[in-house]
């Protein structure tokens, strides 16, 4: 008979996984070197720009007599306490596929294997997919404070000490979270589940909120005292909280203080919570794997065809079903639509951020700063509506992978495929855009030029960013993923945020100086005129922003008509 | 009805397809075996405009699919190897939208999906999410989907696969007669006691190419083979006959 029986390791179980991952870092290198260029030089400017800014502040906060440190640690510990939100809601969700709906686990639960190892292996597993960006946001962050405060040739390793625990907590409360979840809830009614996920999201976000109160920070004349403001910095964000104990043992190696405390809470919480998930993993694992196997959701959510079958009856059959099809899978499928829940979070903390900047508190402020804030507002809108449209127009063609061969064996034009999914992603991100930026503008007080300025200049990007993120998800489908939440986070997910923002600063850039002017004029009691300045200003912008959705749509539309579908997927 | 003239497919440096050219006339059901990895499942992907061949054509119904792809799809009814459907739509309204990729809407359509349903046992699960289907359940929804624009010509990959017997059978016997009404199939299949009963002809691929092709008849008398049977057939022209050594595969 064969030798004793001995049970796969953690890396064994995790194989597929990261050999998959060389494999399309093979297939992405022997693809198209231009791909990879582009990823590496946007990559680049990325971590440089988010390294310069964190340089910069970090080098002047240092500087400010008596409280500089303190504010260096109080800065880190917001954003260590942003980051580690954004953690906890990722790992939820993340937890969810890895733990309970990902193809593998099948072929996991039927094999010998032990309880503790299939509960590392999808750990580590949910850690790096939920992770990577913010460690790669991180990444510079504390580079810049290592260079600033001179860590030393020891820092990156006690940085690495420090952010370690910091990934696993909230990974291992994410595995606890869910497993509890999916045991309490019937089988498969994601829809609840990630609806309490929500939830939890908009409670988070306003409990960080509450605790950050950065405004306070940024004016110290605001305290009663200098004494209230020094004792404000003191004061821990939360003495309980992991991402207070991160920072504080950053800080405390930069500036030599020798405190265990950090040290000892943050691993041993990390290793508590690590503990307590083995143990809720062991007794609650199999029962709730069991429950999200019995038969799918059957009921069926009808989405409201009346209006819009009526406003789209003139249209051809198979371009309205098209459209009808779409609605109806974004709406029925869970972790597609609970993502509007978390962009309204997004908006309501971007609404009430301009309705808190001091503008409105009576003091006065310098007719420049009206000017920056307005364009930091055309910014802010821009970045959320590329956001809203890598969330949810990027994914459109990767979720009809592997249903492509019914849509090419037919004779839909694969024109129409992509000018249906254009315009069903991009009529409600229009609505999205005027109403933010009608309704910024307004709280700003911005004047009807500035208003006009930047509705034109907003739904053109809408227009142009809807095109690109369409044209990236066809150059870099996701057609495997298995949560329609992770494509964006993929890639090209984020090659095309990353083009999409900079595209967004090509045109802030050209539109600023003229508009600027014409205020100052304004400003100084003379009429508003279109100088020949503003009118090129104005073309160079139109014509970029048509180019800009124009050119990507004509790509798309090559592009797709050449995709080779196989039997497994599409090439 | 299917004109293939040196159809060739290569994958980089791998010839999937190489240089196949076949004729498969209006009411014939014409099948082609072979071993894995032949190249059936790529020829009947390029025949029915999903995969672009590298070299060669493709004529449907006399429309030539690289320079009027839309006319020719519009012809076939495809059902492949993999029943992957929209999990989040009814089994209702895959068939409508279906139907509506062929521009074709309106009451007959509802009609038409009804008595697709009722006879493939579909009925009761009409309102329900494709998610909650059996994977023959959802095999012969896919048979629904492509037979519910009235096609001239089917191209089914592996159609048995999945099926219970009862559901089997009612396929056999539904293109026999769609056949039998001027209709043309061209099915692959693995299963060649299948093959044999129904096909009227059959080719054999192998490493890419047409190793053999006509009816039962014709193929013994290619392969000088009186008498035998098509899997015998099939292992001698595909190199299959070979003697395993079973024994050590199965020693414990």
């Amino acid at each position: 008979m064969s030798a004793e029986r001995t049970e796969p390791g953690v890396w064994t179980l995790l194989t597929p996984k990261w050999r998959g991952a060389l494999a399309r870092l093979r297939q992405e290198r022997s693809g198209s070197w231009a791909k990879l260029l582009l990823f590496v030089i946007a990559g680049g400017l990325f971590w440089t720009a988010i390294f310069g800014i964190a340089f910069r502040v970090l080098s002047y906060i240092q500087k400010v007599a008596d409280i500089g440190d303190l504010l260096a640690g109080k800065v880190l510990g917001i954003i260590l306490l942003t980051l580690h939100s954004i953690l906890l809601l990722s790992n939820v969700i993340t937890a969810l596929s890895t733990y309970f709906l990902a193809k593998d686990l099948d072929l996991l639960v039927a094999a010998p294997v032990g309880w503790l190892r299939l509960y590392l292996a999808k750990l580590g597993e949910t850690i790096v997919h939920s992770s990577w960006m913010v460690a790669l946001l991180a990444l510079p962050i504390f580079t810049a404070y290592g260079i600033v405060y001179s860590g030393g040739p020891l820092f990156p390793l006690v940085a690495i000490a420090a952010f370690l625990p910091f990934l696993v907590l909230p990974a291992a409360i994410g595995a606890i979270f869910t497993v509890l979840l999916v045991n309490v809830f019937p089988a498969r009614r994601t829809r609840e589940l990630l609806g309490l996920v929500g939830l939890g999201a908009l409670g988070a976000a306003v409990i960080v909120l509450r605790f950050m109160r950065p405004e306070q920070l940024a004016r110290p004349e605001g305290f009663r005292s200098f004494v209230d403001y020094l004792a404000e910095l003191r004061t821990p964000t939360s003495p309980l909280l992991p991402s207070e104990w991160t920072a504080e043992m950053i800080m405390n190696w930069l500036l030599r203080i020798a405190d265990p405390w950090p040290v000892v809470m943050l691993w041993g919480t990390a290793l508590a919570a690590l503990t307590a998930g083995a143990l809720v993993h062991r007794r609650l694992y199999h029962s709730g794997f069991s429950k999200a196997q019995e038969g799918a959701e059957r009921k069926v959510r009808r989405v409201l065809r009346g209006p819009l079958g009526a406003a789209l009856q003139s249209m051809p059959a198979a371009k309205r079903e098209f459209i009808f099809k779409d609605l109806r899978l974004f709406f029925r499928d869970n972790t597609q639509w609970s993502q509007l829940i978390l962009l309204a979070v997004l908006l309501l903390i971007y609404i009430f951020n301009i309705k808190s900047l001091p503008i409105h508190s009576g003091e006065r402020i310098p007719f420049s700063l009206v000017i920056v804030i307005s364009f930091l507002n055309l910014g802010l809108a821009g970045f959320v509506l590329a956001a809203v449209a890598a969330r949810f127009i990027f994914p459109a063609i990767s979720l009809e992978g592997r249903q492509m061969w019914l849509l090419r064996s037919s004779p839909l034009e694969p024109s129409a495929m992509l000018w249906s999914k254009y315009w069903t992603g991009t009529v409600p991100l229009l609505l999205l855009a005027l109403a933010i930026t009608v309704l910024t503008n307004w709280l700003l007080q911005a004047g009807v030029f500035m208003m006009a300025v930047s509705v034109c200049t907003v739904l053109l990007y809408t227009l142009a960013a809807s095109a690109m993120a369409l044209t990236f998800g066809v150059f870099y489908p996701q057609f495997g993923s298995e949560n329609a939440a992770q494509i964006p986070t993929s890639f090209g997910g984020v090659v095309y945020m990353m083009a999409s923002l900079s595209l967004l600063a090509l045109v802030i850039m050209l539109e600023a100086p003229p508009v600027a002017m014409q205020l100052r004029a304004y400003q100084r009691g003379q009429d508003l005129d279109l100088t020949p300045q503003m009118l090129i200003t104005g073309a160079a912008v139109v014509a970029l922003l048509c180019g800009a959705t124009i050119l990507p749509l004509r790509l798309a539309v090559q592009r797709i008509e050449r995709m080779e579908i196989t039997s497994g997927g599409v090439e | 009805m299917i004109r293939l003239t040196d159809l060739t497919k290569k994958y980089g440096k791998f010839t999937a397809v190489d240089g196949i050219s076949l004729e498969v006339p209006r009411g014939e059901l014409f099948g082609l075996l072979g071993p894995n990895g032949a190249g059936k499942t790529t020829t009947m992907r390029m025949i029915a405009g999903i995969l672009q061949p590298t070299s060669g054509s493709i004529q449907v119904a006399g429309v030539d699919m690289l320079s009027r792809p839309l006319e020719a799809k519009s012809r076939l009814g495809f059902i492949p190897d993999r029943p992957f459907v929209y999990d989040k739509l009814t089994g209702g309204e895959f068939l409508r939208f279906a139907a509506a990729l062929y521009s074709q809407d309106g009451p007959t359509v509802e009609r038409r999906i009804d008595e697709l349903l009722e006879v493939f046992d579909l009925a009761a699960w009409k309102d329900e999410l494709t998610e909650s289907y059996s994977h023959g359940m959802r095999q012969k929804l896919i048979i629904c989907g492509a037979l519910v624009h009235r096609p001239e010509l089917i191209i089914v990959d592996e159609p048995m696969v999945g099926l219970d017997p009862k559901s089997a059978r009612l396929l056999k016997d539904l293109f026999r007669q769609f056949v039998g009404r001027g209709g043309t199939v061209l099915m692959s299949t693995h299963t060649l006691e299948v093959a044999e009963v129904m096909c009227d002809r059959i080719a054999i691929v192998f490493r890419g190419k047409i190793a053999a092709q006509g009816t039962m008849a014709e193929l013994r008398q290619q392969t000088e083979s009186a008498d035998m049977s098509l899997e015998n057939l099939f292992l001698k022209l595909t190199g299959g006959h070979r003697a395993h050594r079973l024994d050590t595969v199965l020693e414990r």
